[in-house]
């Protein structure tokens, strides 16, 4: 049995999580005031916080100058269709590994985490060079491309350790139950599985929808995505504090709320499923 | 139909020999238990049967046709497992339903062959529970469920009554064993208690090592056992083992008496000693007596008579049901 904590501590850690949550949220709250703020009251000092005169000017100039909806579109695209993609290969992969491994499975596994500890500016040239022999510069095949093969490490990494958890004997129940490999994975597996499936895929998701450097280097418009809209704002032309603050608002705006509605998949896919 | 025969099967895992040559013809609709220490490879033998481990070598036959390369799910056997392995995320319905909806059978059949198994099993009220919110009894209970229901070849159990507690145990292994004579399917069943196959079996194999050390009926072994090791596993108290002079007289290298073969006297005929301990249980008493050069010999007698720890006895064994062993542990018959 837990002891119940005193009430001071539960005020004291209630107070303290409050102050470090406010501290680590606080430079996106600033983003979003500055981005109601106009171009001079954005960098004057001292800042003001509250006091100013609120103005939705940025986001008419913002959707005036570029087409939001163009990229966000492009977004969804890229982020929705490379998890996708990914989770469909790593499934049967970490299943394989996790269930059927042979002696070479760990190496494979390491190894294939050992190409995410190099920088991928160590290929860019030679993708670079393939995109463009292939046509896929500023395309959105090209995109979801790099960017599920880029991601599929992890995914297959997270997919792995959830399917561990899983007690080899109930496979084996379906198995002696008439089950073939494929019903096996679609009826027991899978099911047992959607709570470290999901937050894998909201966690992939998430991180293609924030990836920014193939699409910055691979995409100029046609199939750009959110990232290359904020980055078209902090140009040589001059620092655009507010509107670069509202282009980047309107950009992580749907993350976030994705992020807020899914929180408990999200953390525990981030702890690789430590906390249940 | 479900004969089940092993010729020469091997198993390795590396380069550990875990099983080493099984020779065996489990009768169709026979009640057929593994039985021997843990460790020993009952779980590996009944894996192989089921396909869930491929043979290093030999054949397995179910009904003449070998079956070695075919998948479990295509061997027509169901499995109990000693975690009971159900499918959390489906109700004990569906649980049970699995492997019927595997098969393809039209969904009235499902429901009517399904609740017919919940109602020998007694699972009636709780076929829309998720097993996590089942008693251990019960989730026994499922697992039996899953299956009886797809009516198989036959049944194979690997220790399934092990995490029940000592009252539910024997309740069930009655149940168990009234069930498969009631569906005169083939079962086999994995144990490492020995009380357990002398009571369920029609026939046991006693394994050890990897290897089959026996194969009869319950009695055959008590009676006559093939080896020491045989002899010792079987039987409970322990048979008691000499090896010396004694022995010798019976022109063995060593002989075993049965606790129960021997008979104390305060003071009566047979090897002087003292009693070291003594356990009453009312019904019978266990007394364990130490005699200068043969050693500690335990002997049991019905009722109570009176002999208690510091006491001299007399041990006589009975020289019908002395057992005699060769010096590499063979059993020696007249
Ligand atoms: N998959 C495996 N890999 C390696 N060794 C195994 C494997 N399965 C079982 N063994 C070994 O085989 C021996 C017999 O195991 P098992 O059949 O489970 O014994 P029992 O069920 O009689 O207790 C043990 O020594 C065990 O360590
Ligand atoms: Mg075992």
């Amino acid at each position: 049995m837990a002891r119940q904590p005193s009430p001071a501590r539960v005020l004291t850690t209630t107070v303290a999580a409050w102050i470090v949550g406010f501290l680590i949220f606080f430079p996106i709250l600033w983003m979003v005031l500055t981005s109601f703020k106009t171009e001079l009251e954005a960098f004057s000092t001292p800042p003001s916080f509250l006091f100013f005169h609120w103005t939705t000017e940025n986001y008419a100039a913002v959707q005036g100058r570029s087409d939001y909806v163009h990229h966000a579109i492009n977004s969804i695209v890229i982020a929705g269709g490379s998890t996708l993609i990914a989770m469909l290969i790593a499934i049967p992969a970490a299943w394989s590994m996790a269930f059927a491994p042979s002696p070479r499975t760990r190496d494979i596994l390491l190894w294939m985490l050992s190409t995410k500890m190099m920088p991928p500016v160590g290929v860019l040239v030679p993708i670079y060079l393939i995109y463009r022999n292939f046509g896929l510069l500023d395309s959105r095949v090209g995109l979801v491309a790099v960017l599920c093969l880029g991601n599929l490490p992890i995914v297959v990494w997270m997919l792995f350790t959830y399917f561990k958890e899983i007690p080899k004997d109930i496979l084996e129940a379906a198995r002696m139950d008439g089950a073939t490999i494929g019903k096996e994975l679609v009826y027991v597996l899978t099911p047992m599985a959607v709570p470290g499936i999901a937050s894998t895929l909201l966690l992939n998701f998430i991180l293609a929808w924030n990836e920014a450097f193939w699409t910055l280097n691979l995409s100029t418009s046609q199939a750009a995505p959110l990232t290359v809209f904020i980055a078209s704002y902090s140009s040589p032309e001059g620092l655009f504090w507010a509107k670069l603050s509202a282009a980047s608002t309107l950009a992580i705006a749907p993350i976030l709320v994705l992020g807020w509605f899914s929180q408990r998949q999200l953390v525990r896919g981030l702890t690789f499923g430590a906390v249940k | 139909m479900g004969r089940i025969t092993l010729e020469g099967v091997r198993k390795s895992f590396a380069s550990h020999l875990i099983i080493q040559g099984a020779d065996l013809d489990i009768e169709d609709g026979s009640f057929v238990v593994f039985v021997g220490p843990s460790g020993c490879g009952k779980t590996t033998l009944l894996r192989l049967i089921a396909g869930l481990e491929d043979v290093s070598d030999g054949r397995i036959l179910i009904d003449g046709a070998n079956v070695v390369g075919v998948p479990p799910s295509k061997r027509g056997l169901s499995m109990v497992f000693q975690s009971y392995a159900l499918y959390p995320h489906m109700s004990v319905r569906g649980n049970i339903a699995f492997g019927l909806k595997m098969a393809g059978l039209p969904k009235s059949e499902i429901d009517r062959k399904v609740e017919a198994a919940a109602a020998t099993l007694n699972l009636t009220p709780y076929l829309d529970r998720k097993p996590r919110e089942l008693s251990g009894g019960q989730r026994q209970r499922v697992a039996i469920g899953r299956a009886i229901v797809r009516e198989p070849k036959a049944f194979l159990f690997d220790e399934p009554l092990s995490n029940l507690d000592a009252a539910l145990r024997v309740q069930m292994r009655l149940e168990v064993t009234r069930l498969q004579r009631q569906l005169a399917t083939t079962a086999v069943y994995v144990t490492h208690d020995q009380v357990e196959a002398m009571t369920m079996a029609d026939r046991i194999v006693v394994l050890n090592a990897g290897r089959i050390e026996q194969y009869g009926s319950p009695l055959e072994l008590y009676e006559r056992p093939a080896n020491v090791f045989v002899a010792g596993f079987i039987g409970s108290p322990r048979m008691n083992f000499i090896g010396n002079e004694s022995a010798k007289r019976y022109g063995a290298a060593t002989i075993g008496v049965r606790p129960e073969h021997i008979k104390a006297s305060r003071d009566g005929e047979g090897w002087e000693g003292v009693v070291t301990d003594a356990e009453h249980l009312g019904s019978d008493t266990f007394l364990h007596v130490d005699i200068a050069g043969i050693g500690n010999l335990t002997a049991r007698s019905i009722g109570e008579i009176g002999l208690s720890a510091g006491d001299r006895a007399h041990l006589l064994p009975d020289p019908a049901h002395i057992h005699r062993f060769d010096a590499d542990g063979k059993a020696l018959h007249a």
